[in-house]
């Protein structure tokens, strides 16, 4: 072939997408790279490391522990030192994406090793600097993985809506909708005492996640209404049907504390060392999560119905054209991404607390659209986004629970809890690889005649 | 759909939209009336009598003139944060940052409230000098979305929507922070912000009541939005961005700076809500889950103004009375505060959904429909 | 291939009429296609070629007229029903979704399963045997938004033949593609023929109807205006055709009086949106008091050079002046203070905010100068007496300055564009298409209009596909193909053949004849 002409990619251009062009045509020419600024700030932060924090951190050897038991194994780190080699690899990354004219793809590899690295460095930070020099990392992993769930589910939850062309920043309210519902449901009928009604309140949860993903398929799909608004409407009606349900019914019942959802242990698979007990107890929405993971992953990319709901997201005017009716698939992934809010509600609920309290989804619910899109729209990056978020939120509790003490003062654990923010916009601004959302996400269709 | 309403649907439709092309207003009242006899059956099935239940909150809102104060002191926080929401708007942004920004705001004013020169100075400067505090906070954080979708078109809405969340965390740490300390009062029980000095409060429009200065600020800053807008080459610049991209471009202006323009001074706007309530409030400090929600209410009163300066005043209104009654709907006729919230959300659920409440009209009523009256709407809803 | 026409008729269009609010692109339009025979459909831009192709696939509804299929009578309700007729239509626009693979885009809507699951292994193999059959060299596994734009035409048609299409539509197929690719193109299409498909070839290239055809059908203003054998006809005959004899205005116009050089273009590249360069080192000079007529078919790189003009893109490469300033890289409003009028192409996405009132758009390349704002603020009674001047003296038909610009007719929308770009000191006018898709009158007034600021000494660069709106206005005609000035013409030289032949690129091999 003679030349090779870039893809023409006009009929799925975004009004967004003009807007921005319209923008950088202003603009002109961009004097760094995304990865150059990511590098730039890799360097300032490795040299900080390198030349103050390294230096100041006690020279005690700590321990990281990982099980429980004497056989459990160890690692003893020298923390100034170790900072001090993270600090030299974040120096490393930086130069290497500073040149990434010549270093090329190894720029984007060598930044993804160094922000893998803040893992490390934050837990030797932390327990260096925390009154004991020994921490148990299996149960910090534990419940890194118990507060991901809520938001591995709503990330999920957006993920077949936006894959399907369909903003969702409903999720938060669709979670506690389902929540609240299931919740009073259960307090109702048994007294909050579990048994069959307490998983009867888990389908109800479903099922109202689902009615709230009706009610934004119906505004949005077949009403064209602002997908942002709809998701805001939700989010208010889920937020005062809650608390209404909650004054007149759940408070009058008399039941404050409810038996929770029990713990189950997978037999055979939990006696394998050091992750069996991780990975195989737990509770029955936590092993849903990861069924409702695997079939995400195998619908919505190895079966006919997810090809269609991935084409009306990216391009619809084409599928319907190939005769795929582009208003039902959208109605299907906006209810199925519904009824995973549903069973996320009940993770709260049901499964944790045992109790309802305003708004008690507290965010989450956004945490989990951050997940979303720091996995770039893609269901097992999603995964691993709210995992690191649920570890955030885990060491969040862990650093409190353990002292650790900067210049004098408690380390405040809101700066842990902001992090998934911060990661998120800064993915979204383009530094770390670029998020694409699904072509067609948030733009309604309407058929030409 | 039925057959029938299909058949006489389109004429009926077509009436329809050239009344509320004629009837701006109409659409969001008939949304409100909507929310209220939606609302009346949600009070039945809890087992109460929806008319004293409304009676009731009307008595708690607009009863008596003490009444009326708590109402607007209510609004005013709404009447300003949506109208910095309504502004984005115009510019075609959706700023979901209002939250986060107020809070920014208020953090700002409630720390410069309490420089020790301020107690020192007269009203005249110390008041200025903290709406101008919540002003810097809530520009600042509102560019930060500006700056992001100008330079790297990071959309707006997810980027305010971390930024809220990021807002309230570092409100949380700086209001509640006993070592460092930053803006604890280490002397109150329940966490909150050493309160601002005195000189620099707002002073009481009716002594008595909680209604202060701020409202009269609400007031004026909606005729100053609206001058901007409608009178200025600057917002000319702005509804042209909003309106058409394209033709701000071909006509010279620039589409980046006008985005970071209006992201900012929306979050300016938020800015001076967030202060005015910690300037104005009858407490003068701030605790860390003071304005949970108003920055999303703001978002549907926007709305139900249709994002005009001037409708968002009894837009917002409408909003701080059923707070302000619901406690007296509560006491007196035994309905749970809490509906209030639920006819605030079929609200804008009608609103942002025009379309449903044309739609519901066309097929349960289509004869009825006298399109050359007004308050043909009213007349078959209305209690 | 004689034989063709002894062929049964696989496809005939009887009379096809389709009206679109204030054009009737398609007025009794007949169309026959025989089996395992090439028709080329030629026409110039707006000729209503597409308007028919949608309707015989299914996607517009005729108002009139009847289709028939193998000789039966069809109605098509969409596009599936005429899949399942066998009609398959690669559109000039792809139908892609580019995140899939090919063999995804290829099977979508019509799939293969095994089980539950997408058999995507007998997709591949499928797509695999398709292409070896026609020769349509394409990676099953490749993403589309990877694929050049040639390949993904072959995606395109392999996607119609899997789904057993008989008849296949090309809109334009060779527009996207490379010389090289052009010919490989050609190759695949009479392998379709020979395998016993028949082909619908939309094009308005003079030298590829000749190439491939076995019948020419001429449209020209919604009509067929002929029909042609290639093997007689040549490329005068045709360009003649298709572009008409018949003067449908003539606006009276005294001799120019060249001064000065106003715009001076020289060696300029410029990119469109995708980066692709489409003005490929144009050189251009207009002189006060001349009108420059840019003739050329439409993508030829037109709408970027005015843009570049214009100062809404930048250029890659090469100079622009205007009154000796060199104006790369500066902003719109920059170059409309230096006099510059602008008439864009596309007056709803450019020229107008339809929400304002005509007033508004009156004003919205001079809101930020005086009188018309003063420190920021607007005169609002400047305001008025302009715009209502400008109604006045453009013969604007409103209700009042008042109403929204969006709600006038398509004449006085360009109107209320004109007036505003036309009016104060302008030393440089550029209008792109001033008057698709308006009456007769509309057109009249703004050709007067135009000759008018000419006759007052003004710089005309006039951009259109109408060569005869470029014909009864050009003092110098300059054609462009490909990116590139063809040929300067002056106007008392110039024939429509001759210029036709040169939109068409028969001038291609010729070196082009910079100014």
């Amino acid at each position: 072939m003679a030349t090779t002409t870039p893809p023409d990619r006009v009929e799925t251009t975004t009004p967004d997408a003009e807007v921005s062009r319209a923008i950088s045509r202003e603009r002109g020419l961009t004097r760094l790279s995304r990865l150059q600024t990511l590098g730039v700030l890799f360097g300032v932060l490795g040299v900080t490391l390198i030349a103050s924090v390294a230096g100041a951190l006690p020279g005690d050897d700590i321990t990281l522990v990982f099980g429980l038991g004497d056989a459990a194994p160890k690692a003893a780190l020298d923390p100034p030192n170790t900072v001090l080699g993270i600090g030299i690899l974040f120096v490393v990354a930086a130069m290497v994406a500073l040149l990434d004219r010549w270093t090329g793809r190894y720029a984007g590899v060598a930044l993804a090793v160094a922000s893998v690295l803040f893992v490390p460095l934050v837990l030797v930070c932390a327990i260096a600097l925390s009154a004991t020099n020994q921490t148990n990392l299996l149960p910090l992993f534990v419940e890194s993985l118990r507060l991901g769930t809520p938001i591995a589910l709503g990330a999920l939850a957006g993920l077949w809506c936006e894959r399907s062309g369909v903003v969702n920043i409903g999720i938060e309210g669709m979670m506690l909708a389902a929540a609240g519902v299931s919740f009073v449901t259960y307090a109702v009928m048994s007294g909050g005492n579990g048994g069959g009604w307490l998983w009867a309140a888990v389908v109800i949860a479903i099922f109202v996640g689902g009615l709230m993903g009706l009610l934004h398929a119906v505004l949005s799909v077949t009403f064209r209404t602002d997908q942002i608004v709809s998701g805001v409407a939700i989010n208010l009606l889920a937020f005062g049907l809650t608390a209404f349900l909650r004054r007149e019914v759940l408070l009058p019942s008399g039941v404050s504390s409810a038996v929770t959802l029990p713990k189950v242990t997978l037999p055979v698979l939990s006696d394998i060392p050091l992750v069996g007990s991780v990975l195989f107890s737990g509770k029955p929405i936590f092993f849903m999560m990861f069924i409702v993971f695997v079939v995400t992953k195998v619908v919505l990319f190895r079966t006919t119905w997810g090809l269609r709901v991935r084409s009306v997201g990216e391009n619809p005017h084409a599928a319907d054209t190939l005769g795929i009716d582009v208003i039902k698939t959208r109605y299907q992934a906006v209810i199925v991404g519904g009824l995973i809010a549903g069973l996320a509600g009940a993770w709260f609920t049901l499964e944790t607390v045992g109790g309802f309290d305003n708004g008690m989804t507290n965010g989450k619910g956004f945490i989990a659209l951050a997940a979303l899109i720091f996995g770039k729209w893609r269901p097992w990056s999603a995964f691993g986004g709210a995992m690191l978020f649920g570890f955030a939120e885990a060491l969040g509790s862990r650093i409190q629970f353990l002292n650790v003490a900067v210049g004098g003062f408690p380390f405040p654990s809101q700066f842990l809890q902001v992090l998934p923010y911060v990661v998120t916009i800064i993915v979204l601004a383009g530094a770390i690889g670029r998020a694409i959302p699904p072509a067609a996400d948030g733009i309604p269709y309407e058929r030409p005649r | 759909m039925s057959r029938s309403a299909n058949r006489s649907g389109d004429g009926v439709r077509r009436a329809i939209e050239t009344y509320f092309r004629l009837a701006p207003v109409t659409v969001p009242i008939y949304a409100v009336l909507t929310a209220v006899v939606v609302g009346s059956v949600v009070i039945l099935a809890a087992g109460s009598n929806p008319i004293d239940a409304y009676a009731a909150l009307f008595r708690g809102s607009f009863g008596s003139g003490a009444a009326v104060a708590k109402t607007m002191a209510r609004s005013t926080p709404f009447i300003i944060a949506s109208l910095a929401v309504a502004f984005g708007f115009k510019a075609g942004l959706f700023n979901i940052g209002a939250q986060g920004q107020l809070l920014m705001g208020a953090l700002a004013a409630a720390w410069v409230g309490t420089w020790g020169w301020v107690a020192g100075v007269p009203s005249v400067i110390a008041i200025p000098m903290v709406l101008l505090a919540g002003l810097v906070g809530g520009l600042l954080y509102g560019g930060i979305p500006g700056v992001l979708k100008a330079r790297t078109g990071a959309h707006e809405v997810i980027v305010t929507i971390m930024l809220n969340a990021i807002a309230a965390r570092m409100a949380e740490w700086l209001i509640n922070s006993r070592r460092p300390r930053i803006l604890l009062d280490v002397t109150a029980s329940v966490p909150h912000t050493t309160p601002i000095d005195a000189a620099a409060r707002l002073p009481k429009l009716i002594p008595g009541t909680p209604l202060h200065v701020g409202f009269i600020l609400a007031v004026l800053l909606c005729v100053v939005v609206w001058f901007v807008l409608q009178r200025t080459t600057v917002g000319f610049e702005i509804r042209t961005v909003g309106a058409n991209p394209h033709a701000a471009t071909y006509a010279g202006m620039s589409v980046s700076r006008t985005i970071i323009l209006v992201l900012a001074l929306s979050g300016a706007l938020a800015g001076i809500a967030g202060a005015a309530e910690v300037a104005g409030g009858t407490t003068g400090y701030l605790t860390a889950g003071q304005f949970r929600n108003v920055g999303f209410d703001s978002i549907a009163i926007a709305l139900l103004a249709r994002a005009n300066p001037f409708a968002v005043i009894p837009a917002a209104v409408l909003w701080g009375a059923l707070l302000t009654g619901a406690g007296t709907m509560q006491l007196q006729a035994g309905v749970s505060s809490d509906l209030v919230f639920v006819v605030q959300a079929l609200v804008i659920l009608f609103v942002a959904a025009d379309a449903i409440v044309r739609w519901v009209f066309r097929v349960r009523r289509p004869r009825d429909i006298d399109v050359t009256q007004d308050g043909a709407f009213a007349k078959g809803w209305g209690a | 291939m004689s034989e063709a026409t002894d062929a049964p008729r696989v496809l005939e269009a009887r009379g096809i009429s389709k009206r679109f609010p204030g054009v009737l692109a398609n007025d009794k339009v007949g169309l026959v296609v025989h089996k395992g025979e090439i028709v080329c459909l030629l026409g110039e831009n707006g000729a209503g070629k597409s308007t028919l192709m949608n309707v015989v696939y299914g996607l517009y509804h005729p108002d009139e007229g009847e289709l028939l299929v193998n000789g039966k009578r069809v109605v098509f309700t969409s596009s599936a029903d005429a899949i399942r007729a066998g009609i398959g239509m690669v559109h000039q626009h792809f139908q892609l979704v580019p995140v899939l693979t090919v063999a995804e885009n290829v099977v979508l809507g019509h799939e293969i399963r095994k089980g539950p699951f997408l058999d995507l292994a007998r997709a591949r193999r499928e797509v695999a045997a398709l292409s070896k059959e026609y020769g349509l060299a394409v990676d099953p596994d490749a993403r589309v938004e990877e694929l050049s734009v040639g390949a993904q035409q072959r995606v395109e048609l392999i996607k119609a033949l899997y789904r057993n299409a008989d008849i296949l539509i090309l809109d334009e197929p060779t527009a996207v593609l490379t010389p090289a690719e052009v010919d490989h193109f050609f190759g695949v299409v009479r392998s379709l023929v020979e395998a016993g498909k028949s082909v619908v070839f939309i094009t308005h290239k003079l030298r590829e109807v000749l190439a491939v055809a076995d019948t020419v059908t001429v449209l020209r203003g919604g009509k067929v205006v002929g029909t042609a054998d290639p093997k007689t006809a040549t490329e005068e005959s045709l360009a003649s055709l298709m572009v008409g004899r018949d003067v449908v205005f003539e606006v009276p116009k005294g001799p120019a009086h060249p001064g000065h050089v106003i715009l001076s273009v020289r060696e300029l590249h410029v990119a469109d949106d995708r980066g692709v360069p489409t003005v490929d080192g144009v050189h251009l000079e207009v002189r006060a008091g001349e009108i420059l007529g840019v003739a050329g078919v439409e993508g030829n790189g037109q709408r970027e050079l005015v843009e570049a003009v214009a100062g809404m893109r930048p250029p890659v490469r090469g100079h622009i002046q205007i009154e000796g300033h060199d104006i790369g890289g500066w902003s719109p409003r920059r170059v409309t203070q230096l006099g510059v009028g602008h008439v864009p192409e596309d007056r709803a996405k450019h020229g107008l905010v339809g929400t304002f009132s005509v007033a508004d758009n009156l004003m919205l390349n001079r809101y930020n100068r005086r009188p018309f704002s003063r420190r920021l603020v607007f005169e609002r009674a400047f305001i008025r007496d302009n715009a209502q001047r400008g109604v006045k003296e453009f013969d604007i038909r409103t209700p009042s300055v008042d109403t929204p610009a969006g709600s006038l007719s398509g004449g006085n929308q360009q109107k209320v564009v004109v007036a505003r770009e036309l009016s104060g000191d302008v030393k440089l006018l550029v209008v792109a298409q001033p008057t698709r898709g308006l009456d007769v009158g509309s057109v009249e007034f703004i050709h007067t209009q135009i000759i008018q600021l000419r006759d007052g000494g003004a710089a005309v660069l006039l951009v259109s596909a109408e060569l005869d709106e470029i014909l009864a206005l050009s003092d110098r005609i300059a054609v462009i193909y490909r990116g590139r000035v063809a040929a300067v013409v002056p106007r008392p030289e110039a024939t429509r053949e001759g210029c036709g032949l040169l939109m068409a690129g028969a001038g291609e091999q010729a070196p082009a004849a910079p100014t």
